[in-house]
């Protein structure tokens, strides 16, 4: 479904990613985790295709279709989502009304009817359970004034409703304390549905108890140098990622 | 940002919809100004001789009075002897039925999607529309009469109810209030007056579209309300103009009178062409709005959207002369291209306790300039007098202006002012997430702004609310750098 290729990206023109590939299948989940620095975020802003973010080689196929030649929105309107690490606040607009604007974009990309506000109501509601979001919460202004698990929280629930194909969450578990973790991985673990696609950017393995991923990943200096299963996040909870940088470090240096 | 500089020069593209000739017989005054002209337009309306005389008195102090220059706008100086002061079309409608008003007249209403029809009960909107100088269609005028109500052409209202008029004319906006309101009170050729009597809450939003049609003309209507003790009504405006290369001037004056306990909501939405990409043609609007809340516990409230015009000044105020009256401005204003904006409001506090609320939402973008101008003024007399103002602008790239002048005088001791501004830019931030969401960013960038003139559209009828809302679209399309 996503294939990277020896992809190079920099930022304010400082190489972050040098050469990294990637693949991920239908209905896989993916840990990516890696020391501070290591280009994490870095490749969440390329795949959703931030324009800060210079591309300077490589491919990214997505479904067939060659994903760094689209736009942000069409990226979009074809299934990527990204659940930011600090989700944008947007005064006045109300949540529901943002998300109805979305919905309904992503839907006439597809063809599909465009859903008028009686439908996207039923549609929220259902939706809303899964993050336990309560109803004021939709009519507040997006994310204005919201706290960080709420802010997060909200970040699955957009998910949940645009139904993307490939999700990218970006550091979701950041400044959430232990209840909102267990309510942000429940929504995620819910919209695991065989088919669609995770990538878990993370720091800590505690998000992985929740979310048990299907490989973890180590990124470190802008390539994936080291993937296993589950037990590889465990493995580095225990022993720090200096291990893994030395044998990295020694092996370039040799 | 090659990126966002290529949208933005697609979309300003975009077309002023309003910009349509209506192929209408008129009958026009001779070009230029001078007493004979005023005495034309005086005969032209069959005028009483008071009014003519009251005409004559602001055109000669006109003579003595010199243009002002000190708003921020720039623009090559007007040739007032190089317009029509007097355009009527020529058909003169007797206004019995709907059929015998002119069909070019009627397609244009049609075209701007103002129904004069029947089915406008449905939205319960009473329609007085001005086509250049004159007013061609009242509608409702039967049903508001059963109330008591009397809306109607100013012309007509001279005659029908001369002593309501030469009661009012000129009481809160005097012709030596200035060049441009002694310029209107010579040669103003129609518009509408409104009476609510006492105790009476008009039943349904009473509306007036104005529209300037022929070339070379100015516009220079009159509106008059007067709101009896314990009366409420709600009014709206309109106004849209053909593309036309050259400047055209628009400069009405507007007074509202607001007994003891009555209130008037005076919505407008001002959408006068604004003048091509490079700032060629466009409205000169250059109008004077005043209220004056004469008694107790009266009301005023100004609402204006203004995205047209090649120039606007602009600063719709309230006299809060009674004990614990109020006044707000809620404001609307939106530059792109080469637009010039030089608008807010006056409070003057006089009464008691009054107080007052300003919201003004300034949006830029293009190559524009808009200013906010405000007066808060707090009389030594008026006790405990409160007053709110904020005033936020939103840039929308990096070669626009935003700028703010609020005066304060405040002269008693007791009065509580506050002053609140902002100025910030649609973030990159904002709308690479509405992207990320499948939203382009010309539809990001209306979502943004509509949200954050939320707290202004709010304050408008709901049908008003909704064409603001996409006019506002129409007007910014794409305008982020």
């Amino acid at each position: 479904m996503l294939s990277i290729k020896d992809l190079v990206a920099s930022v304010e023109e400082k190489q972050i990613l040098k050469g990294l590939n990637f693949e991920v299948k239908p209905g896989e989940v993916h840990a990516i985790m890696g020391p501070n620095g290591s280009g994490k975020s870095t490749l969440a802003s390329v795949l959703a295709g931030r324009k800060e973010y210079e591309v300077n080689s490589g491919t990214v196929t997505f479904n067939g279709e060659h994903l760094l030649e689209m736009s942000p929105e069409d990226r979009a309107r074809a299934g990527i989502f990204l659940a930011f690490q600090y989700p944008v606040e947007i005064p006045g607009v109300s949540n529901a009304n943002f998300l109805k604007t979305a919905v309904n974009e992503v839907r006439k990309s597809k063809g599909l009817e465009t859903l008028d506000s009686k439908q996207f109501l039923k549609v929220m509601q259902e939706k809303m359970k899964l993050v336990e979001m309560d109803k004021a919460m939709t009519q507040r202004s997006v994310n204005e004034g919201f706290s960080g698990g709420e802010k997060k929280r909200n970040e699955i629930f957009q998910m949940a409703m645009l139904e993307p194909t490939l999700a990218i969450l970006d550091e979701t578990d950041s400044g959430l304390d232990i209840d909102a973790l267990r309510i942000v991985a429940n929504g995620v673990n819910a919209l695991r549905d065989g088919k669609r696609s995770f990538i878990v950017i993370t720091h800590y393995q505690r998000l992985l108890d929740y979310i048990v991923p299907d490989h973890v990943h180590v990124l470190y200096k802008g390539r994936i140098v080291k993937s296993g299963t589950k037990e590889l996040a465990l493995e580095l909870e225990e022993k720090g990622y200096d291990w893994i940088k030395e044998e990295v470090d020694s092996s370039v240096n040799a | 940002m090659s990126d966002d500089l290529k949208i933005l020069d697609e979309v300003t593209n975009s077309e002023y919809k309003w910009g349509f000739v209506s192929n209408i017989e008129s009958d026009n005054a001779p070009k230029g100004l001078s007493e004979d002209i005023v005495r034309f337009i005086s005969a032209k309306k069959n005028e009483p001789e008071w009014l003519l005389a009251y005409r004559l008195k602001a055109y000669r102090h006109w003579l003595t009075l010199t243009e002002p220059t000190w708003p921020n706008v720039t623009y090559p100086s007007i040739d007032f002897q190089d317009i029509i002061y007097y355009s009527a079309p020529k058909t003169k409608p007797t206004l019995n039925s709907l059929d015998e008003l002119d069909p070019e007249i009627k397609s244009t209403f049609d075209k701007l999607g103002i129904s004069l029809e029947e089915q406008k009960r449905l939205a319960n909107v009473a329609v007085d529309a001005v086509i250049d100088s004159v007013s061609v269609k009242t509608t409702f005028r039967e049903s508001l009469g059963e109330l008591g109500i009397i809306f109607s052409s100013f012309s007509e209202a001279v005659h029908e109810h001369p002593d309501l008029i030469k009661k009012y004319l000129g009481s809160v906006v005097p012709y030596t209030d200035n060049f441009y309101a002694a310029l209107n009170a010579a040669v103003f050729s129609d518009g509408s007056f409104c009476y609510i009597p006492k105790g009476v809450r008009c039943p349904m939003e009473l509306s007036t579209y104005f529209r300037i049609n022929s070339a070379g003309t100015g516009q220079f209507e009159r509106t008059l309300i007067v709101a009896e003790q314990g009366a409420y009504v709600s009014y709206l405006e309109g106004c849209t103009a053909p593309m036309r290369d050259e400047n055209q001037l628009h400069a009405a004056v507007v007074e509202i009178v607001s007994h003891e306990e009555a209130t008037v909501k005076y919505s407008t939405v001002q959408n006068w062409y604004p003048g091509d990409k490079q700032g060629k043609g466009g409205i000169f609007n250059f109008v004077t709005k005043r209220g004056i809340c004469l008694g107790n516990r009266s009301k005023i409230s100004w609402t204006q959207v203004e995205t047209g015009s090649a120039i606007t000044w602009k600063y719709p105020s309230v006299i809060l002369k009674g004990d614990n009256s109020v006044g707000e401005f809620y404001s609307v204003a939106v530059t792109n291209n080469m637009q010039q904006a030089d608008t807010g409001t006056k409070m003057i506090h006089i009464g008691k306790n009054t107080s007052s609320t300003i919201i003004s939402k300034g949006i830029s973008g293009g190559r524009s300039q808009n200013s906010y101008r405000g007066l808060v003024k707090i009389a030594k007399g008026a006790v405990k007098a409160r007053n709110f103002s904020q005033c936020d602008s939103l840039l929308l790239g990096d070669q626009c202006g935003a700028h703010t002048f609020p005066y304060l005088e405040v002269n008693n001791k007791s009065s509580k002012v506050e002053h609140e501004a902002t100025t910030s830019k649609v973030g990159e931030d904002q709308i690479f997430y509405c992207n990320q969401r499948g939203i382009s960013t010309e539809d990001a960038v209306g979502l943004i702004v509509n949200g954050y003139c939320k707290e202004v559209f709010n304050k408008l009828p709901m049908e008003f609310a909704v064409e603001a809302q996409k006019l506002l679209a129409i007007s910014l399309e794409g305008s982020v750098g």
